[in-house]
């Protein structure tokens, strides 16, 4: 796998840090979106309402790095033995899914590729961040983005999302949100270490019988070359808001600047064309 | 199957597409021949939230800088054309076209950024990643080329400076033209990133549409022939890369039939079958040669905010990201090699 950081010509960069969001055991408590709105002072963007089980904020969005989502799920639960060793019975019920997302800090990031005046950038650490004092505000970086997590602050015009703590990172701490985390379901390290940990516990929850168990953004060979910030899963990507299959958009780009070459020269030939068709009409 | 018990609706799946069996998409492995066919819209997604963030582009900001800045891109051609073919009506119309047009569209993109003061940021840095980089040089060297060339014209002083700004407004024009489906293209946003073969050609008939308009609208019925030309061409390429792409798009391309977009496609296409109409049969009529320019600016316009909106709405749903993406897992593999 090749590293972002030193990809992007650090001689010497720490190894790649991320996160490693285990939803099996989240307890969808949201410390973790408390922890990142006050370290990082991200201002309040309303508190309203959604309907959405007791998400009311939605998603993630330039005010919302850190989004704890919630979907309740009526289906029957699997007959088994209960902690005490008592025989469960098989029964309908509800599956509470709760899930604390956060910008993936793609190895292949498409808000940082398509940056035009070079705002967002690579740390040291792997990750990705925009510098504030940089960012014009084109708002390119929005629609690039295949998982919708950076945005536009309203009344600042910028764009805004997770730093992975850049500025606690370099301190040698934790990221504000994995330090809260009364369960460990946000897990912080050197991405290397955090892959070998997602596997053993994939392959215990597997074990115990929770088929529907899988990783989310820790293969390097997917679309945006792995996250790192990735996922364990209990259900579908796209139950949880996430794209299925996400591609970096600019993996296209090459076709793209073709196809745009073969265009223009196109509109030169037509317009050569239509002073030559005017010139044999006037001869002819 | 899982599925959800209370919703805002009030009982589960009383809302198509809200809770869905992410199975049926699946299911349709191995008919990729059958594109055209609409897959059935069932997909899951949380509580029917778009998966990607909207672009916070503006109307009519940003579809007005694509319609501006393709006319003022072929406009250099035209007029570059006209000079050298001793056209000076049609070469002066087309070069004060052009520079009024690239004025507006950059006054455009200046006023759409969050940050506008800073919009000098653009030439921080020299980055061929991103398409809005690339653009902000190529207007840097095309703004001045085509404000020189229009003085030039207009005024008839300095004719050689005059002649070389010219060829130079006319060799960046088309990439001025051309770039901007780029910019659109490389974004996560389905109905434009899965065009990005086509859109391109659809910009640059867009722009030639524009830019024989404009030649039919303000060059004398006796030099107009040129631009004549350039605008039926455009108008029949643009309908033809329209029709490729949305045919091979599948069900992403609905957005280009349906909702608002729909509609500005639509008025595109009446506006350009008129146009054309009225520039092959009544160009040395001046009222007809000029309705009929106006006519095809207004079809070259529509399109851009047409592609805009199927932009805007196709990222609003998450269907479109979701269903193509499982479509794609299920052909073949994750994020199996598409470029091309």
């Amino acid at each position: 796998m090749t590293d972002p950081a030193a990809a992007s010509g650090y001689r010497d960069p720490s190894p790649r840090m991320g996160f490693f969001t285990d939803t099996s055991v989240c307890i969808g408590c949201k410390a973790c979106e408390v922890a990142c709105k006050t370290w990082n002072a991200v201002p309040d963007d309303g508190l309203v309402l959604t309907g959405m089980s007791y998400d009311n904020t939605a998603g993630l969005s330039a005010d919302t790095w850190r989004h704890v989502a919630f979907i309740e799920q009526r289906r029957p639960v699997a007959a088994g033995t209960a902690p005490d060793g008592e025989a469960a019975e098989a029964a309908d019920g509800v599956r509470w899914l709760m899930a604390s997302d956060v910008c993936k800090h793609c190895t292949h990031a498409a808000c940082l590729d398509v940056c035009p005046t070079g705002a967002l950038f690579r740390t040291e650490f792997g990750t990705v961040v925009v510098q504030e004092d940089i960012c014009n505000g084109c708002g390119y970086c929005i629609p690039a983005c295949p998982y919708g997590v950076i945005d536009q602050r309203k009344g600042d015009g910028r764009a805004w999302k997770c730093t992975l703590c850049y500025d606690r990172l370099g301190a040698g701490m934790t990221p504000a949100c994995a330090q809260a985390c009364p369960t460990e379901s946000i897990q912080f390290g050197p991405l290397d270490e955090l892959r070998e940990r997602a596997a053993a516990r994939l392959d215990q929850l597997h074990g115990e019988g929770t088929a529907e168990a899988r990783l989310y953004g820790e293969d390097p060979g997917d679309g945006v070359g792995g996250d790192g910030a990735f996922f364990l899963l209990l259900d579908e990507p796209e139950v949880y808001g996430l794209p299925p299959d996400p591609v970096v958009t600019t993996r296209d780009l090459p076709s793209m600047w073709r196809h745009a070459a073969a265009a223009a020269t196109g509109l030169m030939a037509a317009a050569a064309a239509a002073f030559a068709a005017e010139w044999l009409g006037r001869r002819g | 199957m899982s599925s959800s018990g209370v919703t805002r609706q009030g009982q589960q799946g009383t809302r198509p597409g809200w809770q869905a069996r992410p199975e049926r998409a699946a299911r349709r492995r191995g008919r990729r021949g059958e594109q055209a066919m609409v897959p059935p819209a069932e997909f899951t997604s949380y509580y029917g939230k778009p998966v990607i963030n909207s672009p916070v582009w503006h109307s009519p900001d940003i579809p007005g800088y694509f319609f501006l800045g393709g006319l003022a891109g072929a406009s250099s051609l035209l007029g570059a054309g006209a000079q050298a073919m001793g056209r000076p009506a049609l070469a002066r119309a087309a070069k004060a076209g052009a520079l009024g047009a690239i004025s507006l569209s950059m006054a455009g993109l200046v006023h759409d950024l969050g940050r506008p003061a800073r919009f000098v940021n653009m030439l921080r840095v020299v980055k061929v990643t991103s398409p809005m980089n690339v653009g902000s040089w190529i207007l840097a060297g095309y703004v001045p080329a085509t404000g020189v060339a229009a003085a030039a014209a207009l005024t008839g002083r300095v004719p050689r400076l005059g002649a070389t700004a010219s060829a130079a407004a006319a060799l960046l024009g088309p990439a001025v033209a051309a770039y901007t489906a780029v910019l659109v293209s490389d974004t996560a946003v389905p109905a434009w990133h899965e065009g990005h073969r086509e859109l391109p050609f659809i910009f640059t008939s867009s722009a030639a549409m524009a830019a024989g308009g404009l030649g039919l609208l303000a060059a004398p019925a006796g030099q107009n022939a040129p631009a004549r030309n350039l605008a039926l061409l455009g108008a029949a390429a643009e309908a033809a890369a329209f029709e490729l792409m949305t045919r091979r798009m599948g069900m992403v391309a609905e957005p280009y039939s349906a909702g608002r977009s729909g509609a500005y496609l639509r008025a595109s296409r009446v506006l350009s079958a008129a146009g054309a109409a009225g520039a092959l049969l009544g160009r040395r009529h001046r009222a007809v040669a000029a309705l009929s320019g106006a006519a095809l600016l207004g079809a070259s316009a529509a399109t851009r905010w047409g592609v805009f909106h199927a932009g805007l709405a196709s990222a609003a749903d998450p269907k479109y990201t979701v269903v193509p993406q499982r479509q794609r897992r299920a052909d073949g593999g994750p994020a199996s090699a598409e470029a091309g």
